[in-house]
């Protein structure tokens, strides 16, 4: 029975120990630093995050710029190399594993532009013909040319537009646009 | 310790607590084949996923209204529905048959064991509308809602504490490899999950720790576990002579407990956490070396003279490929881990088909090879066709040694592109595009690999011909269940 006794012991103390070490220990070094409520995100970065997690982005941009000399992701223009204090506290954490896009960590200072957004969201073979990602038509909203007038539709290449209709984005499309425009990782952080 | 002292609750029907092996297996019978069958089912629905998914990829006009059916929440679910459903399903059922028989015991808590497999089923169920309908927790291996996350994992210890009954009231001294390392993934899962469950990891970099911490973890301390059992259960059994080294086993799976626990931040190389936790899992990753040759060796000196036995049992060539896989995926994960290779291949395709080789080439192929033997023991019926089976192997064996050999040799290049600032972003996903449809190709001969497996299933056990007389097949399953 002492075997047993043993076997127990070893199997929980394994684990135990590299779970302190992995998840609690990274805790106390890092929550301290991002803890205070420094940003103040508004309403719309924080549905366009639900969103952004929702549409499962990060299975294909990651949202972590690696520091220079390590990759190209710099020379990119991929913005500095990420903080711990750059993630704005929104949970879940979206670090990102794969690269099929390009990094979003710095796209609001690549792509300032919301129209550049919706097109892209709405249709992204209408920015880039050779581009694989998915569109998100359910962002948007199909109106007769006629309904509500002073708002232009998406200014869509010819194969992409629908006859007599115009396309707005409706507010999805919107808070995604906003919280994509507010990921700018220029400076040199907030330390 | 006290339990020590209360007696197995065996009233009646059998006094003595030696029970043959066609007991065993008829007391397992029902409880097994419910495991083993519904991990097939989220199989099935997993494959499909993964095709859909793998589509996508290269032609991402399919389906592309969906918004339910969009890419970002296809590959989570397909994940989803392949580890929780499939090899967690499936493997549960494995581990609890070997356990009954190197124990001696008939499985126990049988009636609970299957109300759990009722409510894991429908977890899963549930689980995956949330994740289509856009409620994913959004962490990759954790894309179910935690409330959903908590009701699987208390199913699991349910089967855990069964586990636990069984060791403690076995009919055979010592404890067999085997045992030691089910008995750790039994302990080693339940507590990844609520760990994970936990709402203490609120900030996002804290978030990511966790996430690969509990990530790699899934595989290294619930499925590696469980399927390296089942590897030092089934290599001895079907060629009928002892595992070759004792000691070695020791090493093995204690070098595994040790090091693999903290194998998880190599996914975070190059990330914001400080880089000195990072460098804790890079050398534990490298360690691995270690656990995975002596597993390795010892696996091999065991087969070594009766490789032709591979040839003639089923079982022993899926269980020999996963066996080779696991050396394989190993190796190249420490590889990986080194911060001059992770700088090219982290962010590229290479790392999915890494992840390929240890589900399904290890794991998957594993239980694969742990049914064939396992079901015509429990059934008392033999399997419907020998051609089938062999064409189940290859099918999936050609299967992911095409999607392994095209995703890497492209991740490679894919890389070195993505390091290469003077080429532009968009040539390395065009780059790859070729490779992802080969992917696709290898996909299909998998998934025809998979429903052959599952026409063969069903043949099985719903045979209408040699069955007994319903009144008889009732009498059988009230005979299992009665304690």
């Amino acid at each position: 029975m002492i075997r047993l006794s043993i076997l127990l012991f070893g199997i929980i103390a394994t684990f135990v120990i590299a779970m302190f070490g992995l998840t609690i220990v990274p805790k106390f070094f890092i929550d301290e630093g991002v803890r205070e409520p420094t940003y103040l995100t508004s309403f719309e970065i924080t549905e366009g995050h639900r969103i952004f997690v929702r549409e499962g982005c990060i299975y294909c941009h990651s949202k972590q710029v690696r520091p220079e000399g390590f990759g190209a992701d710099f020379e990119r223009g991929w913005g500095r190399a990420s903080l711990p204090t750059d993630y704005r506290n929104l949970l879940p954490h979206n670090l990102g594993t794969m690269r099929t896009g390009p990094d979003l960590a710095n796209i609001g200072a690549r792509q300032p532009s919301r129209d550049w957004h919706y097109l892209n969201l709405y249709q992204p073979r209408a920015i880039n013909e050779k581009s694989i990602m998915p569109p998100f038509p359910w962002l948007f909203e199909v109106y007769s040319e006629r309904a509500r007038p002073g708002r232009d539709g998406l200014s869509l290449p010819e194969q992409y537009r629908i006859p007599g209709m115009k396309v707005l984005p409706a507010d999805e499309a919107r808070y995604l646009a906003t919280y994509l425009i507010s990921l700018v990782q220029e400076s040199t952080g907030t330390e | 310790m006290k339990k020590e002292n209360i007696k197995p609750v065996d009233p009646g029907n059998n006094p003595s607590p030696h029970y043959s092996v066609s007991e065993l297996d008829r007391k397992a019978r029902f409880v097994v084949l419910f495991l083993i069958m519904s991990g097939v089912f989220w199989l099935l629905l997993g494959t499909l996923l993964a095709l859909l998914a793998s589509v996508k990829m290269h032609l991402p006009e399919f389906l592309g209204n969906a918004g339910w059916l969009t890419f970002g929440r296809v590959r989570p679910l397909h994940l989803n529905t392949v580890v929780y459903g499939w090899s967690s399903l499936t493997g549960a059922g494995v581990a609890l048959w070997i356990l009954s028989r190197l124990l001696k015991i008939p499985i126990q808590l049988r009636g609970y064991i299957l109300v759990a497999g009722v409510i894991w089923n429908i977890s899963l169920f549930v689980g995956s509308i949330q994740i289509l309908a856009g409620f994913s927790r959004g962490i990759e291996w954790l894309e179910f809602p935690v409330s959903t996350m908590v009701a699987m994992v208390l199913c699991v210890i349910i089967i855990s504490a069964s586990v636990m009954q069984m060791i403690i009231m076995r009919n055979v001294k010592q404890l067999y490899v085997s045992v030691w390392y089910i008995l750790a993934a039994f302990l080693w899962f339940p507590l990844l999950g609520l760990v994970s469950s936990l709402p203490v990891f609120d900030t996002p970099t804290v978030q990511a720790g966790m996430n690969w911490w509990y990530a790699h973890n899934a595989l290294g301390l619930w499925f590696t576990p469980i399927c390296l059992a089942a590897a030092y259960y089934f290599i001895p059994k079907v060629l009928g002579r002892p595992i070759y080294s004792y000691g070695l086993s020791l090493l093995g799976f204690w070098g595994l407990a040790l090091f693999y626990n903290w194998n998880g931040f190599h996914h975070l190389i190059g990330s914001p956490l400080p880089t000195w936790f990072v460098t804790i899992s890079i050398s534990a990753s490298v360690m691995m070396v270690i656990p995975v040759v002596v597993v390795a060796v010892n696996h091999h000196m065991t087969v070594v003279g009766s490789f032709k036995a591979v040839k003639y049992s089923p079982t022993l060539r899926f269980v020999v490929f996963a066996a080779m896989s696991y050396t394989f995926v190993s190796l190249q994960g420490s590889m990986q881990s080194l911060r001059s290779v992770n700088e090219v291949i982290h962010f590229t395709h290479f790392v999915a088909a890494h992840a390929h080789i240890g589900m399904y080439a290890f794991v998957s192929m594993m239980l694969f090879g742990a049914c064939y033997y396992i079901i015509p023991r429990i059934t008392l019926r033999e399997w419907h066709s020998k051609s089938l089976i062999k064409w189940h192997f290859w099918l999936t064996a050609i299967g992911i040694i095409i999607y392994v050999g095209a995703l890497q040799f492209i991740g490679l290049f894919q890389g070195w592109s993505m390091n290469n600032p003077d080429v532009p972003f968009t040539d390395t996903v065009t780059m790859t595009i070729p490779y992802l449809v080969a992917r696709s190709a290898s996909g299909i001969l998998m998934g025809a690999g998979h429903l052959i497996f599952a026409w063969l299933l069903i043949k099985m056990v719903f045979r209408t011909s040699e069955q007994p007389a319903g009144a008889q097949v009732l009498d059988n399953i009230r005979k299992e269940f009665t304690v």
